[in-house]
Order: structure tokens, then C-alpha cells, then sequence
């Protein structure tokens, strides 16, 4: 049997469907990572919302990024910030409230914020086409490896400083240092 | 829908809404991070979205995209580094605490 074009009931196209659930995923859980009262369950939230934003590359055709963001997000600075959640967080701490004093009036900014960037972002022409272009990994590659290649290298070199200079921080230190 | 440019940058900008609400209202010092990560991955959609639609942008969209995600990658490191560091000294991860300068 032939998968039709649409989806049978809605009558919108599949990716139409695939791009509101991930999209819908993304935002639920980036609401629960602010909102959450357990911070170790925010971390989690966090991960999903770091996949949901993969599928989101992958439907605007940049596989590449979509594997640096599982490598990176998801392998890495989740797991580190999980790490850092077990490390500060004091067990027999009280409970106490999670939200600072300016909490309501951060959430009307932020929802002025959201509207405004929405409108501008609906009301003006980007001159963009209506069909998607992939980015192919192989042109990716040829532009990352020529273009572009003294920013690569001065990346490796702050990925270096931040890696000394973390240990350097999160060192415990000695009796008389 | 997921063949305009307009919803990419409207999810986006909801994204990092979301994601400056948390910074300005939690307290955890971590949690504040977690909001800065969720910011800096709005942009990156934003950026990786331009790319995909047009078209002089489109290797060099996903070259940006990825530096950006280096750097985050760096920032966490550091961010948290300074975390773990202050909490050795003043025993709590609430940002509200930290006023040894005020006084």
C-alpha cells in the first residue's frame, strides 16, 4: 500500500508533522529545564531538547551538524553538567524556593522578547527560497579545510586554554598553595 | 511549514526566550548555565536555518555553526570550572548568596 503525500486526517505534509512534533519536543522540554524544581531532572530535559534540536538539522539538511550537536551536547557538556550537578549540589541542603525574586518579571520579558522576535522575524523578507538546500558533508569538508581553515585551528587552540585552564580552576588546592 | 525560513526562526526565537527566562529567574548557578547552553543552541538554529535557505550562505552556515558549538563547548568547560571553584568556598551553588562583594 502507497504511503500518501499528506497525512490522511490533517492534510498537511509528513514533514510538516516530523517538523511541529520536534519542534513541539524541543520547546517542552526547553520549558521544562527552566521550570523544573529538581535540577538533576533539568539536566535530562536538557539532553532531549538538545536531540529534538538534531532532528531539527537533519530536516534543514546539515547532517554534519546534527552529529556534532549529539557528539558535542548531548556526549559532552551534558554529561559535564550532570557531573557538576552531583558535585555542588549538598545533600542535607534545605529545600529551597528555585526561582529568584525577579521571577515574574523575567517571564513577561521573556514573552515580549519571544512575540517581538516572532513578529519581526515573520514581517520581513529575507529573500530566502522556498526550497531547502542540503549541505553536503564533502563541500563542507573542502570549505572547512581551506576557507576556513586558520579559524579551525585557532578554535583547537581555545578548546586547549579552556582545557588547561579548567583543570586549573577545578583543582583542588594544596595545603599551602 | 518546514519549507519556509519563517518557522525556523520563530521556534528559534522562542527557544531563546525560554532560555532567557531561565537565566534571569533561577538561582542555581548551574541552572544558569543550562540556560546560557539552551541560548546559545537558539542561535545556532538560527544560523544553520539561514543556511539552509539561502543560498549564498550555505557551506559557511554550517562552518559557523560548528565554531559556535566549539566554543560552548569551551565555555561550559570554564563556566563550570568557576562553579566548582566557588562553591569549594562559599558551600552553596545559589547565585543570590554570592554578596561577599557587597558588603
Amino acid at each position: 500500500m502507497p504511503i500518501p503525500d499528506t497525512v490522511p486526517i490533517l492534510g498537511i505534509s509528513w514533514g510538516d508533522v516530523l517538523f511541529l512534533v520536534l519542534a513541539a519536543v524541543m520547546l517542552g522540554s526547553a520549558l521544562l529545564v527552566v521550570t523544573l524544581r529538581d535540577i538533576i531532572r533539568c539536566g535530562l530535559a536538557m539532553i532531549v531538547a538538545f536531540g529534538a534540536l538534531a532532528g531539527i538539522y537533519v530536516m534543514l539538511g546539515a547532517p554534519l551538524v546534527a552529529a556534532a550537536q549529539v557528539l558535542v551536547y548531548i556526549g559532552a557538556i551534558a554529561v559535564l553538567i550532570l557531573f557538576a550537578v552531583m558535585l555542588t549540589q549538598a545533600k542535607n541542603a534545605p529545600v529551597r524556593l528555585v526561582f529568584q525574586a525577579q521571577a515574574l518579571p523575567a517571564a513577561i520579558a521573556a514573552i515580549v522578547l519571544a512575540v517581538m522576535i516572532a513578529l519581526t522575524a515573520s514581517a520581513t523578507d529575507w529573500g530566502a527560497v522556498t526550497r531547502r538546500i542540503a549541505t553536503g558533508t564533502d563541500a563542507l569538508a573542502r570549505l572547512l579545510f581551506s576557507s576556513y581553515i586558520l579559524p579551525f585551528e585557532v578554535v583547537s587552540v581555545l578548546l586547549l586554554m579552556a582545557v588547561i585552564g579548567g583543570i586549573f580552576l577545578a583543582k583542588r588546592e594544596g595545603r599551602d598553595a | 511549514m518546514s519549507q519556509s525560513l519563517d518557522a525556523y526562526l520563530v521556534v528559534s526565537g522562542i527557544l531563546f526566550a525560554i532560555g532567557s527566562f531561565g537565566f534571569l529567574a533561577r538561582r542555581n548557578a548551574i541552572s544558569m548555565l543550562m540556560s546560557i547552553e539552551l541560548m546559545l543552541n537558539a542561535v545556532n538554529l538560527t544560523i544553520v536555518a539561514f543556511g539552509a535557505f539561502i543560498p549564498a550562505l550555505n557551506g559557511t552556515a554550517s562552518v559557523i555553526a560548528l565554531m559556535v558549538m566549539a566554543v560552548a563547548a569551551a565555555e561550559a568547560t570554564v563556566g563550570l570550572a568557576i562553579v566548582m571553584a566557588i562553591y569549594r568556598n562559599r558551600r552553596t551553588p545559589l547565585v543570590d548568596e554570592y554578596d561577599a562583594m557587597r558588603q
